[in-house]
């Protein structure tokens, strides 16, 4: 763990903090917080009455979300026509949108899951509004799948259920696999988020002021009493959790690849995909983390606990999947001009020259390749500017991604006689505007109401936490470089 | 066990000032054989199983039983319908057995699906929870359990608990603010 630096007889950088140690690390927690603070100050932001700027953004959000859902409606009660579509591009904003919002759902479950398994400490501090901000993306997902379908009331078709016309859904098929995957992949994080939620309820219950904060509280917190015959079980489920959504988070993205990758229409027939979908996916999921966390980190003074250094680390692992993606988009005009297939040829050079070009450079190239780039410096990562500059980049341009593998792909495939363009009518663009308010909508009430920091794990990761800790004069080991806000 | 009052007695319990200090605590009541006793602190301490003799939790088994029951729904759900009720050909593919990887992708799905359930439920049964009540919250300075601070708790059932033993071992072990804990 912490100590894998040192020597093993070391205790976790703790043992010898007289002596200048340089491997020691930068605290995770600023400024030498101790329980009680890390309690009030997140618990704090509950209890106390919301701020003004709430209200002004909750009120904008919802009329968003409001008017998005109207747009659905009218959808639904006026026929899928009332969206662009048509041949040949019969899927174009719905599911980009669908593969945007459910890519971004995969950070949430990235941090929570797989740095848990990794043992980096620091996902601690970001874990839970992440996977929060995972439940609320995969909201806004199933919406545009489960509307284009149509026929909304004969969704249930999608459900291996027994029937009296004796149809069953074909198993073989992609668009079923994803069906299971992402229900799967909704249901496993809303347990996940939930059994982390846990502790940190019944730290609400406990502080409760009022009846009703009292009672609704202590009936999600289950009667928790930190026991540490409870927190035994507590955390080997908390580990099979991570486990089991480790793969699954990996698996979610690979599905949505196949509902391209199993078809033959060029620049969707790619083996790449799977991999390629995934580290996307992390990588739009990591800059929504940071679009909605640096601002709310301001906001509410929580600089202690989300320190210059998570910043660094996301900032990292931006630079790391936008370098995967970058090296993903190289190997397909290598693989399309190396296979000699003439239709793969030619929509690649379609995709740089073709109608939708500015697409390519502006989104792909400069959001997606380069400007990601800039985090190889550590100046750039330390820059609070610069790094929300990139991450709006990051989440402009893997929307404009997915469009252009989407309609990109579609628009122009075999025979130039069906070719044609997609133009997005009123309703498409509202209803994607209108999950953008439903997603901020949710966040809002979920800062508003629910602890956004999970205060017993960043708990842990304070020395105190340690039972081989001295005492507290030997608190906080600062690193050489390391630096602390005064 | 009743107090002079007429209450009904849960336990004995006692504060300490840090997670190390419960640490050491745990190793001594767990030395001097107590059985029927708990720790409560707002956070899992590293290492506390052992400082208090218990082993590995099980639940690991129950979430294994979940997931296989999930990859055996999963392969009923689709070969079922597949091969027997509906029997489907799509693409041409002919229905045998090197058409099985198809139908992985949703055996992966239920597997991982069925053991989160049954993770999460195990944890609540093998946890007691949810519950409404426990006799620690009689204690009014155990809400701070949740928050900062570290208690021990013996429980009068415990078949070496006399109030005597049991304060001696709390006031041993460091314990500050010891109490006796009412059962309602």
């Amino acid at each position: 763990m912490d100590g894998a630096t040192t020597a093993p007889d070391v205790i976790e950088g703790e043992a010898s903090a007289s002596v200048e140690r340089p491997l020691a690390r930068v605290p995770l927690v600023l400024n030498k917080r101790n329980f009680s603070w890390i309690t009030e100050r997140i618990s704090g932001v509950i209890e106390a009455n919301a701020p003004r700027w709430w209200w002004v953004a909750f009120a904008i959000t919802s009329m968003v979300a409001m008017f998005g859902l109207f747009c659905l409606g009218y959808q639904i009660s006026t026929g899928v026509g009332t969206w662009g579509l048509n041949h040949p591009v019969g899927w174009a904003w719905d599911i980009t949108n669908f593969v945007f919002w459910i890519g971004i759902g995969h950070a949430g479950t990235l941090i929570s899951a797989i740095l848990f398994l990794l043992r980096q400490k620091w996902r601690t501090s970001i874990n839970r509004a992440a996977e929060a901000m995972t439940l609320f993306a995969v909201i806004c997902a199933a919406i545009f799948p489960g509307v284009h379908v149509g026929r909304v009331w004969m969704a249930w078709y999608l459900a291996p259920l027994p029937n009296n016309y004796g149809i069953w859904p074909n198993f073989r098929s992609p668009l079923l696999w994803d069906v299971f995957a992402v229900s799967t992949y909704f249901s496993v994080s809303v347990l996940f988020w939930y059994t982390g939620l846990i502790p940190d309820l019944a730290t609400l219950r406990d502080r409760a002021t009022t009846k009703i904060k009292k009672f609704l509280y202590g009936i999600f917190a289950v009667g928790w009493r930190g026991s540490n015959r409870n927190w035994r079980h507590y955390e080997m489920a908390y580990l099979l959790l991570a486990g089991l959504s480790t793969p699954l988070v990996l698996s979610v993205h690979s599905v949505v690849s196949f509902d391209f990758a199993t078809s033959i229409i060029p620049t969707w027939h790619t083996t790449i995909f799977p991999p390629y979908f995934v580290a996307g996916a992390i990588f739009g999921g990591f800059a929504m983390v940071l679009t909605l966390l640096i601002p709310a980190r301001a906001i509410y003074k929580l600089q202690d606990i989300i320190t210059p250094q998570h910043i660094d680390k996301m900032a990292k692992v931006i630079l790391l999947t936008g370098s995967i993606v970058g090296y993903a988009y190289a190997m397909e005009f290598f693989v399309a001009w190396y296979s000699g297939n003439q239709y793969e040829k030619f929509a690649f050079y379609n995709r740089i020259f073709g109608p939708y070009w500015w697409y390519w450079w502006v989104g792909m190239l400069f959001c997606n390749t380069v400007s990601p780039q800039l985090f190889w410096f550590k100046r750039f990562r330390q820059n609070i500017y610069v790094v929300y500059f990139v991450c709006m980049c990051v989440n402009t341009g893997m929307w404009f991604e997915r469009f252009i593998i989407i309609v990109g792909g579609l628009h122009r495939d075999f025979l130039p006689s069906s070719w044609g363009m997609f133009y997005p009518t009123w309703v498409d663009i509202w209803t994607f505007i209108g999950t953008f308010g439903i997603f901020t909508s949710l966040f809002l009430l979920f800062i508003r109401y629910l602890p956004m920091i999970a205060m017993s794990e960043v708990k842990i990761v304070l020395p105190e936490a340690n039972p081989h800790h001295a005492s507290p004069a030997e608190h906080h080991t600062v690193a050489a470089g390391g630096k602390e806000r005064t | 066990m009743r107090t002079p009052y007429g209450n009904k007695v849960y336990g004995m319990g006692a504060e300490y000032p840090s997670a190390s200090a419960l640490y050491e605590a745990a190793k001594m009541v767990r030395d001097a054989g107590f059985k029927r006793w708990d720790v409560h602190s707002p956070f899992p301490i590293h290492g506390m199983d052992e400082a208090m003799g218990l082993g590995k939790s099980w639940l690991s088994a129950f979430v294994l039983a979940g997931g296989i029951t999930g990859l055996l729904t999963a392969a009923v759900l689709e070969f079922g319908p597949s091969s027997l009720i509906y029997p489907l050909i799509v693409h041409g593919k002919p229905r045998n057995f090197f058409t099985v990887p198809a139908f992985f992708p949703i055996m992966f799905e239920l597997t991982i699906l069925f053991s989160a359930f049954t993770a999460f439920f195990a944890m609540l049964i093998m946890n007691g929870l949810p519950r409404w009540y426990h006799p620690v919250f009689n204690w009014n300075r155990f809400s701070r359990a949740t928050n900062d601070g570290f208690f021990l708790v013996i429980e009068a059932r415990d078949q070496r608990f006399t109030e005597l033993e049991a304060q001696e071992i709390l006031e041993q072990s460091g314990g500050q603010h010891i109490t006796i804990i009412h059962e309602d």
